[in-house]
């Protein structure tokens, strides 16, 4: 029976959500469900994450786990096939937390309260879905699943330019997804070799080792640059920054904290596990990418002068980062990935919560515009300087952990290629810390810019909540990542096995 | 003669008494009961919807008159699901058909109606050019009738000008390739033909499959033989506006699949592989890029559905089953699609008589329940998931890539590029009704009528669950695989 299986709630639930949302009347039910609902799914994924380390130690060693395959659509033989290794548990966490901290981030939204959840928590269903998935049919559902709410929740309820950034942004994720479509027709007409079933689960694809080698050098690139679009890779990051500017508050934390993760963790999931011989040849060509876009996004970062567009090109640069890391090709790398997608997500949107808090008390995200609001709101500055040094990577927060596994693992390679790549990424560290200081300085320290701004209050109880639950979560992987770690280490060893065989 | 025969065509037979029915009904009662007829019409064209489904599928695979006329649970299927869109547009056009304005017309409109629907039935079934003609004729010109039905409008006029001779056109065309492929076989059988010509005489074969592709371009609105589409969508009255682009195209499609797969299936690579390949690049591409800067919505959805007609002609590109398959189940769930938007635009214009993109802004806040239909519409013939369009796109490029050629790799990845290009336009029309809200809504709030509650709530139904209950697409699937020897002929054995 489906639901004897613990992942398919990750989907229940917010649809059950939506069905209760239909039927709210006023915004305390919205909010209500809201919070019941994401409530609920934070405390599905803790369950589900000591559930799975409790299988792991007591020695299930599959590479998926709370694996289950339902029939679909007989003639392609896609299945509902659902399966979660350690990766996958994390990201699930880490995107219930998010979901969950938006909820109280948005707790004001205006207009429409209503519809605003309402494309928020199908935006999430696709995120869970995404993760939840092993057949790639499902998972490429889930992914479009995703994408499009983004469209109405930036359009409406967005600012500034929001009906040019809301429709760029549609049209270039959706324009990755159409490569993506045709990489997985691909994958599905060589899954098996000659005369076997054919199949779109993707351990079964694994194990079969069918594609051959000249459509691996197709099909790798498409895929790739297909995810590689919502992981923000140059020259496709260009959506991110007008994206993230005009989105509203808790759909730019769920944007930057875990919908550009399906990016990168698709990158692995799919691109590099079902073609790990182009994998090994091709990388390099991403790699470059993926540089340019560490170090472009952090000089971006310098010059910009609105809070969200700072961040934006920061995400440009640490998710660069992610990809850079996952094209090492080494358990120590890619662990450092997933480290960085989850230190990124929990923090990016600690930053566009703070951000959204700030902007609306002050009415303005220019820097230039505002100073001294240490002294004005020193709860939120606070917490805004904790996310600077967790981005720039102090000892103790998770930055510091992610990005010192990701360099100790390009380190691993000896060649000059790798090298110069490693130490033109370990720059931008510096660059980041440029970029954070100057806003820290210019924005928390500096002069009161604007005596209006003497007047406005500290946050409130719902802002504390979001803001409190997102620095705790970035100090735990910050101070305790030997668990975290363990969890995703163990899950790379079936990817780096197809990638030396 | 053994008169069992004619009970092969019970489909056709039921649509004939009903048609019979609905004249005497119309002649013989009074003027003055104004919904009698449009109830009496509706009920029993979905008796005859409920009778195709309930009537045995299995073994009921017949052939009648010598081979002229076949019947098989594929083409049962597929019969099916033309009546169900024209039920639904039956349902939508009641609030039109009841309006003072036909007072004196109602009976013509519902008889010429089913009459095309009769004629498509035949061009599904017949299995010989002579037959085929026939039910072409009769599917084509009442149409052209129909769409003068708004005879106060001069646009409605020009609009069946322009039909009409464009039909009797591309018939002319039509039977000019046939003259050519009669000269080459000597026979109109479709299963005779194939096996009869000789390929040697490849010039004039070349040239009778253009001929006939061109002929039945014109129907389904094929680039470059689209142009006429347009100003008949926008001159016709919406309910056969929504008539042309869903049952008429979908009845064309299937009868084009097998045309080209029983009849000239075995010069597939040879002769009409690159034309298809060239007609699909320009109709998707062109009518991609003339949608985008359609301000009025007849016009808008013209062209979207010139390049749907290319998506579904991918189809007919891949020639298995599994692209009949994925063929019969895109033109089911555009039908679904295609007649929500259509019936969002006749409830606002029968209301308001508003049909440009700008009397739409911030519909949202004044229509939320037409706003909404007309969103989830949008997504779905943009094929964004979890809605009907995502699949049907999905199945279809599926199908496309499985012969798995390079080429056909490079067809797909044009097609999916496009579908960027028409969710842009496709968009605009969600913009409108939900972001443009600074400014007034020119659209006031009202509540349709029941009847156009009903269509719209059907294909909802449709949009939201066709996709998602396999069981839809496994069947369809599944139909194809019965007696295949009625569509594929000699083909792929």
């Amino acid at each position: 029976m489906i639901f004897s299986n613990i992942l398919i709630y990750f989907v229940v639930i917010p649809l059950v959500m939506l069905g209760l949302l239909f039927l709210c009347r006023d915004i305390k039910q919205v909010r209500t469900v809201a919070v019941i609902g994401s409530t609920a799914l934070v405390a599905l994924s803790v369950y589900l994450l000591f559930d799975f380390i409790h299988l792991r130690q007591a020695g299930a060693d599959a590479p998926m786990l709370f694996t289950g395959s339902w029939m679909w659509f007989e003639p392609l033989n896609i299945h509902l096939a659902l399966g979660v290794d350690g990766i996958s548990v994390a990201m699930i966490l880490l995107s219930a937390i998010i979901v969950f901290a938006g909820t109280f981030a948005s707790w004001k939204i205006d207009p429409l309260p209503k519809d605003f959840f309402l494309w928020l928590i199908l935006l999430s269903t696709g995120v869970f879905g995404f993760f939840i998935s092993i057949d790639l049919f499902t998972m490429f559902m889930f992914y479009e699943v995703a994408l499009i709410p983004m469209y109405l929740l930036i359009g409406l309820w967005g600012t500034g330019r929001k009906e040019y950034s809301a429709m760029k942004l549609t049209l270039m994720l959706m324009g990755g997804s159409a490569f993506l479509l045709l990489g997985i027709l691909g994958i599905y007409y060589h899954s098996a070799p000659e005369g076997g079933q054919l199949t779109m689960n993707l351990l079964e694809i694994s194990q079969n080792g069918a594609i051959p080698h000249g459509w691996q050098t197709f099909l790798f690139p498409i895929t790739f640059v297909g995810f590689g679009v919502l992981g923000a890779m140059f020259p496709f990051h260009t959506w991110s920054p007008d994206g993230h500017a005009s989105a509203p508050t808790a759909v730019s934390m769920l944007h930057a904290g875990v919908l550009m993760k399906l990016g990168g963790y698709g990158c692995f999931r799919v691109a590099i596990y079902l073609m790990p011989q182009a994998a090994n040849e091709l990388a390099w060509i991403f790699l470059i990418l993926t540089g340019i876009s560490v170090v472009y996004g952090a000089f971006s970062a310098c010059v910009q002068t609105d809070l969200k567009y700072i961040n934006a090109y920061s995400s440009v640069s640490h998710c660069g980062m992610v990809l850079f890391a996952i094209l090492m090709l080494n358990t120590t790398a890619m662990t450092g990935a997933v480290l960085q997608m989850l230190s990124h997500g929990l923090m990016t949107a600690l930053f566009f919560a703070l951000i959204g808090m700030i902007y609306g008390r002050t009415h303005t995200r220019d820097i230039r515009l505002m100073g001294g609001l240490m002294k004005i709101m020193p709860f939120l500055a606070v917490c805004y300087v904790i996310a600077g040094m967790a981005s720039l990577g102090l000892p103790g927060l998770s930055g510091f952990v992610a990005e010192m596994t990701i360099f100790v693992g390009s380190w691993e390679h000896t060649d000059l290629f790798h090298r110069a790549f490693t130490v033109a990424a370990c720059c931008s560290i510096v660059i980041t810390a440029v970029y954070i200081l100057r806003v820290v300085g210019k924005l928390l320290f500096g002069p009161v810019q604007d005596e209006h701004h003497l007047s406005l209050t500290d946050a409130t109880w719902f802002e504390r909540l979001s803001a409190v639950t997102l620095i705790v979560c970035v100090a735990g992987i910050g101070c305790f990542p030997g668990w975290i770690s363990n969890l995703i280490h163990n899950s790379f060893l079936p990817i780096i096995e197809v990638l030396t065989k | 003669m053994d008169y069992s025969q004619f009970l092969v065509m019970h489909q056709e037979i039921g649509l004939l008494i009903l048609i019979l029915l609905v004249f005497l009904f119309d002649t013989f009662s009074s003027r003055q009961a104004p919904r009698g007829l449009s109830m009496f019409t509706v009920c029993l064209f979905a008796l005859v919807t409920l009778a195709g489904f309930v009537y045995p599928w299995e073994g009921s695979s017949a052939s009648a008159f010598g081979g002229m006329y076949v019947t098989s649970p594929v083409m049962t299927a597929i019969k099916n699901i033309l009546n169900v869109g024209a039920l639904i547009v039956l349902v939508q056009a009641m609030q039109w058909a009841d309006s003072e304005f036909m007072k004196m017309r109602r009976g013509e409109f519902y008889e010429l109606l089913l009459i095309t629907l009769f004629g498509m039935y035949l061009m599904i079934s017949a299995r010989h050019f002579l037959l085929f003609i026939i039910g072409l004729e009769t599917a084509s010109l009442p149409l052209a009738a129909l769409v003068a039905f708004d005879k106060q409008r001069y646009e409605s006029h020009e609009a069946a000008i322009k039909y009409l001779l464009t039909a009797v056109f591309s018939s002319a065309i039509f039977m000019m390739g046939l003259s050519f492929v009669y000269a080459l076989s000597g026979t109109l059988y479709f299963a005779d033909i194939a096996a009869s010509i000789n390929p040697e005489n490849s010039l004039m074969l070349t040239i009778a499959i253009a001929f006939v592709i061109a002929g039945m371009g014109f129907k389904l609105s094929l680039v470059p033989f689209h142009l006429w589409t347009a100003d008949v969508y926008q001159g016709a009255p919406t309910t056969v506006t929504s008539y042309l682009s869903v049952i008429s195209k979908g009845a064309a499609a299937f009868a084009f699949f097998v045309i080209m797969v029983q009849v000239f299936g075995p010069f597939y690579g040879k002769a009409w592989e690159w034309m298809l390949y060239a007609l699909i690049i320009l109709t998707i591409t062109v009518g991609n890029l003339f949608a985008l800067r359609q301000k009025n919505l007849k016009r808008f959805l013209a062209f979207s559905s010139i390049s749907q007609a290319g998506y579904i002609m991918l189809g007919v590109m891949a020639a298995t089953t599994q692209g009949l398959g994925s063929l019969m189940y895109y033109i089911l769930v555009y039908i679904f699609s295609n007649l929500a938007a259509f019936g969002v635009i006749q409830a606002i214009e029968n209301k308001t008589g508003k049909v440009d993109m700008d009397s739409y802004n911030n519909l949202y806040s004044t229509n939320p329940k037409l706003a909404f239909t007309m969103m989830l519409a949008m997504f779905s013939l943009a094929g964004i998931p979890p809605f009907a369009g995502f699949f049907s796109k999905f199945f279809i490029f599926a199908a496309a890539t499985e012969p798995g050629t390079p080429a056909l790799y490079v067809l797909v990845l044009i097609a999916l590029i496009n579908t960027i290009i028409s969710l842009y336009y496709y968009l605009l029309v969600v913009k409108a009704m939900f972001i443009n809200n600074h400014e007034a809504c020119v659209i006031p709030a009202f509540r349709s009528a029941g009847s156009e509650r009903l269509a719209m709530t059907v294909c909802i139904a449709g949009i939201m669950l066709v996709g998602i209950v396999s069981c839809v697409y496994n069947g369809l699937i599944d139909t194809t695989m019965m007696n295949p020897e009625y569509i594929f002929g000699v083909f792929g054995n």
